[in-house]
C-alpha cells in the first residue's frame, strides 16, 4: 500500500508528513506535482505550505497541477485523500470539499498547539479514533477560518476554544462519503511525545487503515 | 483591450481585514467610515476588439479561476 505526498512548489511539509508514515510501518513517497499517473499509489495526502505562493488564493492555482485530476479520479473511487492544513484549501478549491477559507478572525498567524475534539469516526482521517476523544495538535496558519455557506461539509474534528473563527468550530472536515478530508491542524507534527504530543499518530493510523488497493 | 476585474467577497461572508481596517479608521478618527470591503482587483490586457466576446472570454476565466464562487462575486469592465 502506498501512499502519494503531492509536492507543489511551496510546500514544506511533505518530509514530515512521509517520516510519519514511514514511522507507523507505511509506505509514502514525494510525487511531484505534474505527475500525470498515480496508479500506483493507494491514497493521497497533500501536505501543509504555501502552494505556488498562495498567488491568487490558496490553492488556487495548485487545483490546475496535473496531479490533481488524478487526485479527483481517486477520490471519486473512494480512496483516501487528506489534505493538512494547505493540503485542505487545495481541495476545497479543487471541490472535494465543500467551502473556502478566509483569513483568521483576529488576522493573527496562529502557531500554538491547540485541543480538538473527535466527533465523527465515519472518516478516513478519525476512523480509529473515540467520539469525544481529546488530542493536542499544532495549528499553523493564517487562513484556517473555514466558511461552508453550503451546510454540506461534515465537521470530524471541532476545536475546544475557538481560535480562528472557523464555522461550526470546525478543524477537519470531510465529504459525504467520508474518504475526503481536510485538517488545519497538522498531525505529522505531533507524532511523538519528544515533538510536545504523540496525538496526531491515531490520525495518521486512521490514514493508513484506510487505503485501498488501487 | 483593458480589462479591469474586480472581485469582492460576498457581503454574507466576514471579511477579517475589512474589519481591522475599519477599526483602525475609527482610532484615527474616522468613524464616518462603515462597511469596508478589502476586494481585489486586477488588471490585464487582452486581445482582441470586440468588447462583447471579451467580456464573456473574461467571465470565464473569473469563473474557472480568477474568483471562488464559495465566496466571491466579480465585475468586469472592458475599454479601449
Amino acid at each position: 500500500m502506498r501512499t502519494a505526498v503531492i509536492v507543489f512548489p511551496g510546500v514544506n511539509c511533505e518530509h514530515d508528513v512521509v517520516e510519519v508514515v514511514r514511522s507507523l510501518g507505511g509506505d509514502a513517497d514525494l510525487v511531484w506535482h505534474r505527475e500525470t499517473d498515480l496508479s500506483d499509489f493507494d491514497g493521497v495526502i497533500l501536505p501543509g505550505g504555501f502552494a505556488h505562493g498562495d498567488a491568487l488564493r490558496t490553492g488556487a492555482i495548485a487545483r490546475f497541477s496535473p496531479a490533481m485530476a488524478e487526485v479527483t479520479r481517486m477520490a471519486a473511487r473512494g480512496a483516501p485523500v487528506l489534505g493538512i492544513c494547505n493540503g485542505w484549501q487545495v481541495l476545497c478549491e479543487t471541490g472535494l470539499i465543500p467551502g473556502a477559507h478566509i483569513p483568521n478572525r483576529d488576522l493573527s498567524f496562529i502557531c500554538r498547539f491547540v485541543d480538538v475534539e473527535v466527533v465523527d469516526t465515519a472518516s478516513i482521517l478519525t476512523r480509529n479514533a473515540e467520539v469525544g476523544q481529546r488530542l493536542r495538535i499544532p495549528l499553523n496558519s493564517y487562513e484556517g477560518n473555514w466558511v461552508d455557506p453550503s451546510g454540506e461539509g461534515r465537521v470530524v474534528l471541532r476545536y475546544v476554544d475557538d481560535p480562528n473563527g472557523s464555522q461550526d468550530r470546525a478543524a477537519a472536515v470531510s465529504d459525504a462519503g467520508g474518504n475526503v478530508v481536510g485538517v488545519m491542524p497538522h498531525p505529522e507534527r505531533a507524532s511523538d511525545p519528544l515533538l510536545g504530543s504523540g496525538d496526531g499518530l491515531v490520525l495518521i493510523e486512521s490514514f493508513l487503515h484506510s487505503l485501498i488497493p488501487a | 483591450m483593458k480589462v479591469t476585474v474586480t472581485i469582492d467577497r460576498r457581503p454574507e461572508i466576514a471579511d477579517p481585514e475589512g474589519t481591522t481596517v475599519r477599526r483602525a479608521l475609527h482610532d484615527l478618527g474616522f468613524t464616518e467610515a462603515s462597511e469596508v470591503r478589502m476586494d481585489r482587483v486586477i488588471h490585464m490586457h487582452v486581445d482582441g476588439h470586440d468588447a462583447d466576446e471579451i467580456r464573456a472570454r473574461v467571465e470565464e476565466m473569473c469563473r474557472q479561476l480568477l474568483a471562488n464562487p464559495v465566496l466571491e462575486d466579480f465585475h468586469i469592465e472592458v475599454s479601449a
